[in-house]
């Protein structure tokens, strides 16, 4: 009877996608690159995907929720990457920059 | 008669109605001067064989009344219906007969006028509403023809709309008869709120005679009744529309403004006479009285030969509406009935002199009677009968209104007795001041000596009127085809007490000091009437001025009814688009401070929205976590967990 290995602790996890989240949404608060502002939101995402996979793996493991929504917010995550940057390029086109403090035309 | 089991009567009004569909479609454009008048001509006599079974109808088998479902919704019950008894037969044969003759005149008279077929047209619609507003049997129906009426009317007044003084005078009778529609509609929507109520006659009747309607509503009810038929038959307030009425064709005057439309009021007020308590009836008595008389002294100093015209049919209708206040239903409806050939007699007779003349001013008439012998005979005939000369029909008729007026059981009945006479006498001076200005003495115009009698087809019609107009008096002996007089057709109790030979000798006596005096003015010339105008100014500028009721209503409408409007658009500019503004100026305001918070840059969204969620958690972990969530739970109004 092999012994069970030992595994991080579930907070290991957490702490990890808590600084995943935390540079994420640092990148989309201050980065003026739209390109960049992106990639802040693919972390963001993927801060999420660890969570879920993290508490379905130490919740029990027994139904597949926790995966399933991991592959589907990847899913998601590539429609919107191709989605975000299809914008950023017709962004591009219009306003010959990619950065946003720039682009402004909803100031009221 | 039972085989079409009355369905045939609906056309006696149906007739002439399809006549104006055939004569505006097939005859309005290029004024087709055979087709129009073929058409209504074959309508009306249609109409009047109808008139004519039924009456017969009535009289062998009594009141007949059919109804046909309409329009059913929730209690709203409006139906079209016919109603057959003395009163509607005896009406529908004098619209037919008298409509029929004006139709034949208007061939002649209308001959070469540009839009001959629309008048043919209007003509039809009239005559078709007019037998519908007197056949029907339910008040809503007599509304909807009432209507009719009155826009067949404004459209024939202003038949030659290009003449501004002609559509000013259309423009007017349809507004001032629109005040009385008014208290009519009102009075209808009254019953039509009275609880397990209808619109039908005999519903009605029947609901008054077994008490189930309070008396003081059915005051109120024939009092706004009454309202219409103020409008309508030109009554004292209301009386202003008609001499302007005459801008339209003469015929139009004869038939619409002299002989039916005008007495529809005077036939609502007998149709409906169940309704009507002591106090209303003295009320019609009153502004009977009232008409009579101030409308015969506005005919006296008038020189427009069909403004004379419409002030003495104002007057009759005075009477009219004197003898149903007084009780005197029969005579009323009696005068109704010679009045329509006598007056239309009269106005046809003016029709052929101005056709004649090319005037419409009297004093630039006169002589007449040499060029135009049959229109001064019959025109003489007229006005011996609207003065009330023996044996004419007029006598016949006014003499059992002052019988009614004399013997009535009302307050103040002697006091109208006492002026009806006295207008009696002013009746006569001032159609026969109108028939010596026009056909005695020596021409006064160029037109006049030139003067020519109209054609056949113009005559004729005021043959067959003069006759009428002689004989119909007789109609008190006995109605043709019912083997009754005039009187035992309507069983009420006055009219029934037998001649009274005071008031006849009265009247008689009025009306020849009326002609004399008019002989000696203007036939004769012995007396001056510059002379009497002179020495009273301020009476003949009354008369002149028709009391001044026209510019009164004119003061009214400019002065207290504008004022009043001013006063509405003031406030509505005010304070009503004020409110409105105001909110909208609220509004542009706070969106002005707001939009400062529209920065446009996507991160300063972004960190409010992260700023709100993280807020959002915050709020969340105090209420359930903190040891604090008590004291903040109740800060925020939620109660602790």
């Amino acid at each position: 009877m092999t012994p069970t290995p030992a595994i991080p602790p579930l907070e290991a996890y957490l702490i990890v996608s808590v600084l995943l989240f935390a540079i994420g949404l640092t990148a989309v608060l201050v980065r003026r690159n739209a390109i960049a502002v992106l990639m802040g939101v693919e972390l963001m995402l993927n801060a999420a995907n660890l969570n879920f996979v993290a508490f379905w793996r130490y919740g029990g493991a027994q139904r597949m929720e926790g995966q399933v929504f991991a592959l589907v917010i990847i899913t998601l995550a590539a429609a919107e990457a191709a989605l975000a940057l299809a914008i950023i390029l017709s962004v591009y086109r219009r306003f010959r920059t990619v950065n946003v403090d720039q682009v402004d035309l909803m100031k009221g | 008669m039972a085989v079409l089991a009355g369905y045939e009567y609906f056309f006696i009004p149906a007739l002439p109605l399809l006549a104006f569909l055939f004569i505006a479609a097939l005859a309005t454009r290029r004024d087709d001067e055979r087709i129009a008048p073929a058409f209504i001509i074959t309508a009306l006599l249609g109409s009047l064989a109808l008139s004519g079974i039924a009456l017969l109808r009535v009289t062998q088998a009594g009141p007949f009344t059919m109804t046909l479902a309409w329009l059913h919704v929730g209690q709203l019950a409006l139906d079209l219906g016919v109603t057959l008894d003395y009163l509607s037969a005896v009406m529908m044969i004098v619209v037919c007969v008298v409509s029929l003759l004006v139709q034949i005149y208007s061939i002649g008279y209308m001959k070469g006028e540009s839009g001959y077929g629309r008048y043919f047209a209007y003509m039809s619609l009239f005559s078709g509403s007019m037998l519908g507003l007197v056949i029907s049997n339910n008040l809503a129906q007599t509304y909807i023809f009432w209507e009719l009426v009155g826009i067949c009317s404004y459209l024939l007044i202003g038949f030659w709309y290009r003449r501004p003084s002609a559509a000013a005078a259309a423009k007017k009778a349809f507004v001032v008869t629109r005040f009385g529609d008014l208290g009519f509609l009102a009075g209808i929507l009254v019953i039509s709120n009275l609880p397990a109520t209808t619109f039908d006659f005999a519903g009605l009747a029947a609901r008054v005679s077994t008490g189930h309607l309070p008396a003081a509503s059915l005051t109120l009810i024939s009092l706004l009744i009454f309202c219409g038929a103020v409008g309508k038959s030109a009554q004292f307030p209301l009386h202003i529309w008609l001499p302007d009425a005459m801008e339209g064709p003469t015929p139009v005057s004869a038939l619409i403004h002299a002989a039916t439309m005008v007495a529809a009021g005077v036939y609502l007020v007998a149709r409906c006479y169940f309704l009507f308590t002591p106090e209303s009836l003295l009320v019609v008595a009153i502004i009977g009285t009232i008409t009579l008389f101030l409308a015969a002294t506005m005919g006296v100093a008038e020189n427009d030969i069909k403004r004379v015209m419409a002030y003495s049919t104002v007057s009759q209708l005075g009477y009219m509406m004197l003898a149903l206040g007084v009780g005197g239903y029969a005579a009323g409806v009696f005068h109704l009935t010679t009045h329509a050939f006598f007056k239309a007699l009269l106005f046809l007779t003016a029709g052929s002199v101005i056709h004649a003349v090319q005037t419409n001013n009297m004093w630039q008439m006169g002589g007449l009677r040499k060029h135009m012998p049959i229109t001064a005979l019959t025109c003489l005939v007229g006005a011996l009968a609207l003065a009330g000369v023996f044996p004419l029909s007029g006598f016949w008729s006014k003499d059992e209104i002052l019988t009614a007026a004399y013997t009535s059981h009302l307050p103040g009945h002697t006091l109208f007795f006492a002026v009806a006479v006295a207008a009696a006498f002013l009746t006569a001076f001032y159609i026969f001041r109108l028939w010596f200005l026009t056909f005695a003495g020596a021409p006064r115009s160029e037109a006049a000596h030139h003067a020519h009698e109209s054609p056949g087809v113009m005559t004729l019609p005021l043959l067959v009127l003069g006759a009428l107009a002689v004989i119909a008096g007789g109609l008190l002996i006995t109605v043709p085809g019912t083997g009754h007089g005039f009187g035992q057709l309507f069983e009420t109790a006055a009219g029934a007490e037998g001649p009274a030979y005071g008031v006849m000798i009265l009247s008689t006596v009025a009306a020849l000091a009326g002609i004399a005096l008019a002989y000696a003015a203007y036939g004769a010339k012995v007396v001056s009437p510059a002379a009497f105008n002179a020495r009273l100014p301020f009476v003949y500028a009354l008369f002149k001025n028709a009391w001044y009721l026209d510019r009164a209503w004119v003061w009214f409408a400019t002065r207290v009814v504008l004022a009043g409007s001013a006063l509405a658009a003031w406030f509505d500019r005010h304070v009503v688009d004020g409110m409105v503004n105001g909110v909208a100026w609220l509004c542009a305001v706070i969106g002005l401070r707001l939009r400062r918070a529209e920065t446009g840059q996507l991160q300063t969204y972004a960190f409010v929205f992260i700023a709100g969620a993280i807020l959002a958690l915050g709020f969340i972990w105090v209420r359930n976590y903190s040891g604090y969530s008590n004291a903040v739970s109740a800060w925020l109004g939620y109660g602790g967990r």
